[in-house]
Formats: structure tokens, sequence, C-alpha cells
């Protein structure tokens, strides 16, 4: 893959803002507003409906589009006859790939994804053509008179046939199916497995489940003639946006404006799907001289929106009776669905974090990402993790009950230390390794060993049933007491910080104090619902003493601040926080130099921002921030800056899956306690301990809103969720039939914050976002089994996998948003 | 065309417009009342929650027709000016925002719920809730915010 070139570039400390901050942390005895909880910069404007989000916003002489799609998978495209609405006053006009000035494909990676499908559809979502006119009703209506003369052609749904020779290919003129294949290679394999005393080979499933941010995807497009177009739309990431609506549009980046409005929920997924839907508005509006609009209906969202991948993987793992994992040979395939979007890169995350968080010798790993006529998958939070997540920490449990140890043992004994070689032969260093302390904090505070002894089932206590009789003898009853059985489970995690071997990894922050004390804040990374704004002005406010609420978040837009790559990876905290430090620290230190020289002090040490104020270190009070403010710019200093951050170099060999794939790495631990209802299949979550190590946390509240939601969506992948095809088609098209948690299907969450030292980011601090969803899912898989005696490979578990260990498919059922 | 007569926020307003359209409709797009969003259409998501009468509804399932004569409360109609209402401050002071989304659905339906029963249990305030779907918190910090401003509410 073109951007994952081998990168031999050494790992090295690289800014001197990197090692300042570490000098600085060292005198620094304890924070003011870091760790505390401070209240969302953009909460008053959210609790009040004042917040303004992509479809809120309407301009004088705004249109509407609608999407053309036939109901199809896999067919070429004849004709379309639009001869019965050529006079139909409500279409002001039909935009098709005709009307596209620049690139007619696009994506992330590789451009295979087209604007309009007008030759061949690929997936049911691929849309055809646009209609724009004033009434969306009306033109809805007009769609159905459009007559498009196609020919269906086979389609290739499962995965494992897409590479054998005889398979149809999704896109031809690529000659395979294939998107990528990452193999990792070391030791030696056979050598592991003959040094092992026992071997367990096993499958797992993982599901396709949607993103279900609760806001559905809109963007408006206003044309500004000779300065190009403006863009304002439910955007994860507008640098990303900014880059394909140029390409499309034939624009220079300059004449392309995005700006982000309040994003309502992203979680991975307003990423392509919005790159796309705001290049065909930036089409629409330029043709038409107007401001186009489109908004997407939960039915448009889910049939087009790109999903999680789903994953088969096979595992092969050989260990010694005392427990020591020799050997693990894994092949992972990935349906990347219709189109490449981040393929690539998701499944490269699994490829560097599959053997889980062990040190094994040997290890021969490959994973596969795959086109079918699927729905396309891509980023998703957590991004290739929870799949091999679920399968090797069901695998550790499996080998535990083998050897007749506990699960925390087989952790013990394997787990990642300071020191410790990775899989893809990196040096665990320079951080606080913290696997096992969180492993040991969590069994501790669970009271772990003795529940999981005590919930130990020996053999299956699901009760069969023979579904060809009628009539069920007395042994197939539970008596009322024997109903509901409890289970206790954990998983561990490692995870790389950022974006690793993936890209350029730099950030940047715009900071401008003014002078009365008060101070703009942009960063090139956007707010996605998470608190980045918040997390960000608490960075300044701590580096100069100040509150935060004398920090003014600005609205993204690309015209205003650097490109800073996408917010993605658990990057923002980590990445932009650093750039955030950095623009605090440079202007700090033109205040210092006024100060020092003001009230003639031998050293900037003797310096102290505080409480508003500037004092010295015996607690002289000298100036208050406001008057510093007014002072410095009574002097002509410049109070404005850019604040920059780029990560470490890594280094990656694409051809034997070795390097130094990220700079730094994050740990955590989940148990699930859980009780199963053995008459239904339910699984109650009683509690959820997530006990993570993001280093410093700077905003708690959103650090414990990050652990509540991300062990919410964990457990509804574990348990609930899925999209289901038939032929192609997904049956799940609103929340109807896609069932998300719901306040009444969540039990008790408890978060605990291991902070360990880190040399990166702001004081130390580095990802949470992912790791908190990453774990939930084998968690409670492996407290179900606790519960029951059962084994699940397959998610989710839901009713039926707990109970028949297999999933009942709707046949010919039609309800609910599907008709 | 028709014309409406309700009250709105507290005051008594009237409206023409087509019969055929849902309340939600009749909100954002004639009275620009844009905190009330639509999330599914289907009555699903209640990110359309608005107070009926007294009542948490889902706007998504009401014709505008439905409403003549009703009294209706938007998240526009809850805060005081910039006076946050109890509800409104501990939903930030708890952490009960992220993306916001949902918040404005969220905080009527806890509205409604302490309006009709001003001590609930939690099981209470998770039913109250459990029409409204977050896709970002986990609930936990919008059930807090809910449990304290019942406190709060009821010693004042």
């Amino acid at each position: 893959m073109k951007n994952l070139k081998i990168i031999n570039v050494r790992f090295f400390a690289q800014t001197s803002s990197v090692l300042r901050m570490t000098g600085r942390e060292l005198m620094k005895k304890k924070f003011s507003v870091v760790g505390t909880n401070v209240i969302r910069e953009d909460g008053f404007d959210k609790v009040t409906g004042r917040a303004k989000f992509a479809d809120d916003y309407k301009f004088d002489g705004m249109l509407h589009a609608v999407m053309l799609r036939i109901p199809e998978t896999h067919a070429k495209i004849n004709s379309i006859n639009y001869l019965e609405i050529e006079n139909d006053a409500s279409i002001i006009s039909i935009i098709t790939s005709a009307d596209i000035p620049g690139s007619k494909k696009v994506g992330m990676i590789k451009n295979d994804q087209p604007i309009f499908c007008d030759e061949v559809v690929v997936t049911p979502g691929d849309v055809l053509a646009m209609l724009v006119g004033e009434d969306v009703s009306r033109l809805r209506s007009a769609l159905s008179k459009i007559k498009i003369d196609f020919s269906p052609l086979p389609v290739l749904t499962d995965p494992k046939k897409s590479l054998e020779p005889d398979a149809i290919l999704i896109h031809p003129e690529l000659g395979s199916n294939l998107i990528i294949h990452h193999p990792l290679r070391k030791g030696n394999i056979e050598k592991g497995f003959d040094e092992s005393d026992q071997i367990i080979e096993q499958t797992y499933t993982t599901q396709l489940i949607e993103h279900a941010y609760i806001e559905p995807e809109a963007v408006i497009a206003i044309p500004l003639g000779v300065n190009g177009v403006k863009i304002i739309g439910s955007i994860q990431n507008p640098f990303s946006a900014r880059r394909i609506i140029a390409a499309v549009v034939n624009l220079p980046l300059d004449k392309v404006q995005v700006i982000q409005a309040q994003l309502g929920g992203s979680f991975g997924g307003k990423d392509d799907i919005m790159c796309i839907l705001s290049a065909r508005a930036a089409v629409a509006a330029i043709k038409v001289n107007r401001p186009v609009k489109i908004r997407y209906t939960r039915e448009e969202s889910i049939l087009e929106s790109y999903k999680r991948h789903p994953y088969i993987l096979n595992y092969k793992v050989g260990f010694t009776n005392s427990g020591k994992i020799k050997a693990m040979k894994i092949d992972i395939l990935a349906d990347g669905g219709a189109y490449c979007s981040m393929s690539p890169f998701v499944t490269w995350r699994s490829v560097v974090q599959a053997t889980g968080p062990y040190e094994v010798e040997n290890v021969h790993t490959d994973v596969r990402a795959v086109y079918t006529n699927n729905p396309y998958t891509g980023a998703m939070r957590g991004f290739g993790s929870p799949q091999p997540i679920f399968a090797n920490e069901s695998l550790m449990d499996e080998i535990a009950l083998k050897l007749g140890i506990t699960p925390y043992e087989v952790r013990k004994i394997n787990g990642l230390k300071a020191g410790s070689i990775t899989a893809t032969g990196q040096k665990l260093q320079n951080h606080d390794v913290n696997l096992l302390t969180v492993l040991n904090v969590a069994a501790k505070d669970t009271d772990f060993l003795n529940k999981w002894k005590k919930y130990k089932k020996d053999k299956s206590i699901v009760k069969k049933y023979d579904f060809t009789k009628s009539v069920f003898n007395d042994s197939q009853f539970i008596e009322p007491d024997q109903l509901i059985k409890k289970g206790i489970g954990l998983a561990v995690s490692y995870r790389g910080c950022s974006l690793g071997a993936e890209g350029i990894d730099a950030a940047a922050c715009y900071l401008s104090f003014q002078n009365d004390g008060t101070a703009y804040l942009l960063s090139g990374l956007a707010e996605n619902g998470q608190g980045l704004r918040t997390t960000f002005s608490i960075i300044v406010a701590e580096e100069l003493g100040i509150t935060t609420d004398n920090i003014f978040y600005l609205e993204t837009d690309t015209s205003r601040v650097p490109d800073s790559g996408p917010t993605v990876a658990s990057r923002a905290t980590l990445m932009g926080g650093g750039a955030v430090k950095n623009a605090a620290e440079i202007l700090r230190g033109r205040f210092e130099e006024l100060i020092q020289e003001e009230w003639k002090l031998k050293s900037e040490d003797e310096i102290v921002f505080r409480d508003n104020k500037i004092l010295t270190t015996d607690n002289r009070s000298l100036i208050t921030f406001k008057d510093l403010c007014k002072l410095a710019a009574s002097r002509g200093i410049n109070l404005s800056t850019i604040g920059w951050y780029k990560s470490p170099n890594v280094d990656w060999d694409e051809h034997t899956g070795q390097g130094d794939a990220y700079f730094t790495y994050v740990y955590g631990c989940q148990i699930a306690e859980v009780s199963v209802n053995l008459g239904t299949g339910e699984v109650y979550l009683d509690k959820i301990t997530a006990v993570h190590d993001p280093g410093t946390v700077i905003n708690k509240l959103g650090a414990e809103g990050q652990v509540y939601g991300g062990v919410t969506q964990g457990a509804g992948y574990g348990m609930l969720e899925e999209v289901t095809t038939e032929n192609g088609l997904i049956r799940e098209l609103n929340f109807d039939q896609y069932l998300i948690l719901t306040a009444k299907d969540i039990g008790e969450i408890k978060p605990i914050f291991v902070e360990g030292k880190e040399i990166y980011g702001p004081w130390g601090a580095k990802s949470l976002g992912e790791p908190t969803l990453e774990l939930t899912a084998a968690a409670i898989s492996n407290a179900v089994s606790n519960a029951t005696g059962n084994r699940f490979f397959n998610l989710p578990l839901n009713l039926e996998e707990v109970l028949l260990g297999k999933k009942l498919r709707p046949v010919e059922v039609k309800r609910g948003s599907l008709r | 065309m028709i014309s409406l007569k309700f009250i709105l926020n507290g005051k008594q307003v009237t409206v023409e417009t087509e019969p055929s359209i849902r309340l939600l409709d009749l909100l954002r797009a004639k009275l620009n009342l844009t905190g009330t969003k639509e999330g599914c259409g289907v009555g699903e998501c209640g990110a359309c929650t608005v107070l009926m009468n007294g009542k948490a509804v889902n706007s998504c399932l009401i014709l505008a027709a439905q409403i003549e004569g009703s009294e209706i409360v938007t998240i526009e109609g809850i805060a005081n000016g910039n006076e946050l209402h109890p509800i409104q401050k501990n939903f930030l002071k708890y952490g009960a925002v992220q993306c916001g989304f949902c918040s404005p659905a969220m905080v009527l339906s806890a509205y409604a719920l302490l309006e009709e029963n001003p001590n609930p249990t939690e099981e209470e305030i998770k039913d109250a809730i459990a029409g409204n779907l977050c896709r970002c918190t986990g609930y936990k910090q919008i059930i807090e915010a809910i449990n304290e401003s019942a406190k709060e509410l009821t010693t004042r």
C-alpha cells in the first residue's frame, strides 16, 4: 500500500517541545485544571437547542437534492431515460456523472468509488444520479418516473469465495478482488508448534454493524462564483472532505472551504460518506449556482454509509503445559464490501495487534481484505481491533480452561511487560507498559478470581431442545431457581496510539490572545462530540494559569487553520493536544520574556501562572493575566501563534510485518459481570469494570464519558447489533430493526484510570476513545461462557446464539421500515 | 391549507400550514425551532421529542393538525433566556452531553418525568428515557443528571 511504505527512519525523540514539556512536568507539583471536572465548551448551546447541526442551516434560494438508486446489488446500467420528468417544473436540474468537472471516482486510499454510478452498480447503496429542486417530496415522487434499463449481474456476497479463480470481479479493471494483504512473519512458526505441548485451532466470526450516529448525514454546498465553493456539513474530517471535493469539482484547495457543523455523532462513520455527499452537493451547487442541501433519511443513511468489517478469524495457537504460548498462526479475512475505503488501514491495525497483548516468539499472520457486493466497510471506532480481540481473548480463556488455570494466570504468564518484544518485533519502552497493572487493578476491584471459580461450569448447562418434537419432556424444563446464572469474564488489550505507519502524523493549533486576556482557540482536528474543544481549552488554561471561560473555541473551518490530518485513531488528545500545548508554550515564552524584563527577574523559572494572575515562586503577585495581555499588546508583542506537534517517526516493513508500528501504546482491561437467563438466552449486564491507562487524564468528565459510551457501544456489538443482508440487500434499515442499547439495557459501568507515565502528548496524555469499546464484547463473551459452560465463536451473543448456538435468520420476512 | 391555533412555549400562536405535514416539520421548517431533531422518522430514536400537554411525544409521529388547541413545549422553551433550567444545568455538570444531538430530547423527556414524578427511582428514570436513543454517553451521566435534578427541584 502506497502510504505504508517502508520508512527506515529511526525512532527519535523529536521536538524540543517534547523535552521541554517533561522538564516542566518535573517542576509542576499539581495541576490546577487538568483532571478536574470542566463543563463542556459547547454545552450551553447543546442543552438549549441553539447548537446548529448541518440540517439546521438554511440559506436563501437553497435547493434540495435526492438520490436515484435501484434495488439491485450488482447490475450493469444500460441506459437511464429522464424523458418523463424533463418538463417537470419541480426539477431544477438532473445531476449526473457528466456534470463532474474533475475526478469521477474517489477514495480515501484507492480511487475506486464513483460519485455517480451510471455504468455499473456494485452494491445497493450506489447512487446513479441526483435530482435537484425546491421540494423534496416532489423530487422523490419524480424519481419513480425515471426509466432505468439495467442487466443484473451475478452477485458475490461470500468473502470466502472472492479470491477463488472463477470469482466474479467487483472492479474488473483491478484484476482481482484482493484489496490488501498484510503478512507478518516473526520467528519460526513450525519450531514454535514443535515446542508446544498442546495446540488449539479455532475459527471465530464477527458481524457487520452500523455506526448508528443519531444524526443522519447532512451537507449544504454554497457556490461562491470565482471563489469556489463553501461546504457546511456533518463532516468528521473536514480536510479529507476538502481534498475529495476539490478533486471532484476540479478546484484548488484554497477554493474549497469546508466548515464543520456541530456533529451529531460519527464514531468513524462520517468520513468517506460525507466526502462523497459533499462532493455531490458541490457539483450540483456549482452547476445550478444556488446553495444545495443533501439530507439523508435514516434508511438512506444505513443503506449507503459504510460499516464495521465482518471478520473471519482462524487462530492456531501452540502452548506449553505451563501456559506459555510458543506459536500463533493467524489467518484473517475481512469483508471490505464493494469499495476499498479504509480497509488497508483497518486491517493493518489488525495485523499489528492480532496476537493480543502477549509475548509470542513465533508468529505467522496473514490478514486480507477483499471486495464483495456487500455494503462497503471502513473506519469505525475500534478500527480493526474489536474483531481480533474477540478472537484472541476468547482463545486465552480456552487455553486457561484446557490447562486448568485461571484466565488471570494465563494472561499474567504471557502478558506484555516493559522491554517485551511485540509481534511486530517492537521493543516496548519509554512508557509505562501497564498491561499487568490494569489487569491486576481490575481483577482486585471485582474479586475476579473468587467469582470466576464460583461461577465456572465444567460442561454446558444450556438445555438442548429437539425442535422436531412438539412436546417437551420433563428434563427440558428449567426449575425457576435455576433460570438465572451468573458469570464473570475478562479481556485485556494493548493499542497503538494514533496513526502509526498509516501516514504522516502531525497536527496544528491556532491560539490568539486578545488584549483583555481572553483567547481564540482553534485546532485543525475536529469536535465530533467527544469533547475535544473542552480538552484543548483545559490545556491552554493549565499552561497559562487561566480559567477555561476565558477561551473561546472557534468554528472548525479548513480556511482558518492548517491541515492536521483526520480526527481518528484516538489521536486528538495526543496529537492535537500536543499542538495546543505547543502554542500555549510559545505564547507563555513571550509573556515570560516580557515579565522577566519588566520585573527584572533573573530567570523564567521564578514565574508562576496561576489563578488568572502572574506570581513569583515566592508568592509575590506581579500582575493579572488580563493586564499582562494589555501590557504585552502595548509593547507590540505578537500574542497569536500556530502550535505544531509532529509524532516521532515509526518504521514498518510491509513484506515481513516487522517494525516499530506505533510510537507508543495504551493498555486496558475490562471485566464483565453478567446474568444469563437460561430460558430465553437473554444476557443482563450487571456490571462492567473498565480499567484503562490513557496516560494523563486531561478532561475527567470527558474521559469518564468516553468509557461509559465506549463500553455501551461495545456491549451492543457483543450482544445485539447486526446488519444482515439478503443477497446484498440490508434488512435493518432503521432503528425499529437495528437495535442499539437503550438506558434500560446497560448495567453499572465503573471506570478506573491508571495514569501511566508517557513522554509524548500533553503532560503524557494519550488515547482513550477506542480502547474503551474494543474490549467489551470479548469480556461479555467470556462471562457468558463462565455462566453457561458454553463457548461462543460468533458475535453477537444474541438470544439464539446463547440458547441454540446459532443465528436464526428471518426468511422472506418483511416488516418495519422494510416494505 | 389549514390554520392552527395552539400554545407554543407559553405563547398563543396561529400558523397556516398544509394539513399533511408532521409536527416535527412544522416546528423545524415553518417555525425555525431547530432544537427538535429528526433521527429516524419512525418514532424509534426519540430525537424529535417535544412536550404535548405535558407529555413527552415523538413529533415525527404527530400530524400538525393534531395539535390544534394543545400546549406544545420545545427545547427552546425550557431555559429562561440565558438562565438554564436545573435539568439543563445538571446535564452540563454531570457530563451528560457529548455530540448533543439527542440532548434536547433527553432534557424534555426528563422534564416530563419530573413534572409527573418528582422523586423517580433509577428504574423510573431509565423507563422515562428508554425511548430516547443516545449513541455517545452510555446514558450513565444522563441518569445521574436527572437524579440530581429531581433532588434539587424537590428541595427548592
